[in-house]
């Protein structure tokens, strides 16, 4: 499959956007008191999530999790309310309500952030259901981790999905790490792609760090989706550079594993790519980067500006 | 006027709000075809007047269920979701805690999730503690939830229309020992209130407050009790969340006197609830100490003469009445 020029810069793009907003939030996390709570980051899994929103139209669904910031950029979510979100602001994109863990932003099509792992295939499920019911040429995307893959819920969600052929890809971004568990450690098969067949559906393991194999194994499992073919599980393996917290000292992770996979960045090899194939200069690049750190910034002032809620504000949005 | 069981009664309010709207679908393991070839059960005879496609068999996956309903109010639709048994609301229940309840105050208002999850309950078939396990008090301590428990069959086709037309997540709790019971229902459509009590028997010395099963219990004891020429008033709260505070503390203030009745167990279950509600707010309006007469806290034994023991019954509830008088 062709990909075009414009989808691969897209991919850039929503690649550096993602990383300067999460390594600002890597320094803004070691400043006592500024952001509440916890700070789970996807630094150097960005090709997963830019990847496979860059095949999504905007009018598909995205289902995500815990480590959901770069999946949130990449679906279209505004820089700004985000980070509010993340300070627990009013202006955030929940008002306040959510936090930096279950950021909601529905109007790009990403409703829920669940920080329940593996609780977002069943609603994912749910969301295609909708989609099929009402005949729209629609998917829906649920990331979930390896770690997630341990929960029934996962396969409760694969297996309606399958039997209803509904339009859902469930992309495993298998970084390695469940918690402080490496993979062959919470999973006997060395492929979660494996899964797949008990399903009756397609199972595909990409490379996690190259946004292209992400970006056409996506593309490909939502024709499927939209041909009435039902569900796909595409694998992407890649790794988790941080923590499963920015708390979190990784004394588990060996340091040259992970100075191996920081060479592995999805980032340098897109950028490299485009440039190798004359799709971009490298001042084009330098531009992208300067507007990407540009808006971060801009998003932080926003964030830091912005009010808090009134405490009595806490009793809103329960009910409808 | 028809009269129907609690089970003909949900089917009829499904027939009608399916035909009403067709964002609304159900789904749930043998709601289409069920293994209860039986006109009392609530979904039969939907799937031969529906189709497939708006009733939804699914496999024996309560979480994949729950986020079925979940995902789809989620995006317009107004599923009815069934969960055999109340005891398997252990299964579903992160998708209805942590998110159907949720969700919406998360997104600080943006989504909404306009969905209802149908439960079977109530003890007195045998089935044992893990069929027959009333936990609405579980899920009435959960926040962004209503909780409804139908004790007639006339209110659960109200109710039910209600909570289906409800923009938020409504868990409705049906006792199977009504499903049998021929009851008048009105043949219109109609909406009965959600979060409206209803004194079902007026009176004078005593109140009793319940709901669902415990309805009928509340009924015999009154009836008993009026030839001894004590005058039970009988609030049947239909709903648990919103509580009805009001029609409870205007009948504690009409006769000064209240006894909680409920089958689910007695530590944490909801009759504790209204005890503190009327302690808190109409302590002044009590000539006497109010009662629980409720389930003990044992799991539901299955063997009968165990399980009548378990059950509160008319007996127990003219002795607390007593007591208080």
């Amino acid at each position: 499959m062709k990909i075009s020029a414009e989808k691969q810069k897209e991919m850039l793009w929503t690649m550096l956007l993602s990383r300067h907003f999460e390594d600002e939030l890597t320094e803004l996390c070691k400043i006592e008191g500024k952001i509440p709570g916890m700070m789970i980051l996807s630094t150097g899994q960005e090709a997963v999530g830019s990847g496979a929103c860059a095949a999504l139209e905007p009018e598909d669904v995205i289902i995500t999790n815990h480590r959901s910031h770069n999946h949130l950029l990449a679906k279209g979510a505004d820089p700004n309310t985000l980070m509010a979100e993340i300070y627990c602001k009013r202006t955030g994109c929940n008002k306040g309500k959510s936090g930096t863990l279950h950021l909601a932003v529905p109007e790009v099509n990403a409703p829920c952030t669940s920080t329940v792992v593996g609780a977002g295939p069943p609603i994912a499920v749910g969301r295609a259901f909708a989609q099929q019911y009402k005949g729209e040429q629609r998917v829906t995307v649920c990331f979930f981790g390896d770690g997630a893959a341990a929960e029934g819920s996962v396969h409760e969600a694969m297996n309606l999905a399958a039997l209803w052929r509904l339009p859902v890809i469930f992309i495993c971004e298998n970084n390695v790490y469940a918690g402080a568990q490496r993979y062959e450690e919470h999973a006997p098969n060395p492929s979660m792609a494996d899964r797949a067949s008990a399903y009756a559906m397609p199972g595909e393991a990409v490379d996690g760090n190259d946004a292209l194999a992400v970006y056409q194994a996506v593309r490909e499992a939502r024709e499927r989706a939209l041909a009435g073919e039902g569900p796909s599980l595409i694998e992407c393996r890649t790794y988790r550079c941080r923590g499963h917290g920015e708390a979190d000292p990784q004394h588990y992770q060996p340091k040259e594993e992970i100075r191996a996979w920081k060479e592995k960045c999805p980032i340098p090899r897109l950028r490299d790519d485009l440039l190798a194939q004359g799709l971009i200069t490298a001042a084009d690049v330098q531009a992208m980067d300067d507007r990407a750190e540009a808006l971060v910034k801009e998003a932080v002032r926003f964030a830091e500006d912005s009010p808090y809620p009134s405490p009595e504000e806490a009793l809103e949005d329960v009910f409808a | 006027m028809q009269k129907l069981g609690m089970g003909q009664a949900v089917n009829q309010a499904l027939r009608e709000e399916m035909h009403r709207d067709p964002n609304v679908f159900i789904a749930g393991e043998g709601v289409g075809v069920s293994i209860h070839l039986n006109p009392m059960f609530p979904t039969h005879g939907l799937l031969e007047e529906f189709g497939p496609g708006r009733v939804k068999d699914t496999p024996v996956s309560e979480a994949a269920i729950a986020g079925l309903a979940v995902g789809a109010a989620e995006a317009g639709l107004r599923p009815v979701v069934e969960i055999m048994f109340n005891p398997f609301f252990t299964l579903a229940s992160d998708m209805i805690v942590n998110h159907a309840a949720k969700l919406r105050y998360l997104s600080g208002g943006k989504s909404t999730f306009p969905l209802v999850v149908r439960m079977k309950s109530g003890a007195g078939f045998g089935a044992g503690c893990q069929h027959s396990h009333n936990l609405e008090a579980w899920a009435a301590h959960c926040p962004g939830l209503k909780v409804v428990m139908p004790a007639t069959a006339a209110d659960a086709k109200g109710l039910l229309k209600s909570a289906i037309r409800d923009d938020n997540p409504v868990i409705f709790i049906e006792h199977m020992g009504l499903y049998f019971a021929p009851m008048p229902v009105p043949e219109n459509d109609y909406l009965t209130p959600i979060g409206q009590a209803e004194v079902k028997r007026p009176g004078t010395d005593v109140t009793v407050v319940t709901w669902s099963g415990m309805l009928g219990v509340a009924m015999a004891a009154a009836e008993k009790l009026a030839q001894e020429g004590v005058s039970v008033e009988i609030v049947d709260l239909r709903t648990l969340v919103p509580l009805d505070k009001e029609t409870i503390l205007t009948s504690v203030a009409k006769t000064g006197r209240l006894v909680v009745l409920h089958e689910a167990t007695r530590t944490g279950g909801f009759g504790g609830e209204i005890a503190a509600v009327v302690m808190e707010e109409g302590f002044n309006l009590l000539k006497a100490p109010l009662r629980r007469v409720t389930g003990p806290d044992i799991p539901v034994p299955a063997s009968p003469p165990l399980e009548r023991f378990y059950i509160p019954d008319d007996e127990q509830l003219i002795t607390a009445i007593k007591e208080i008088l």
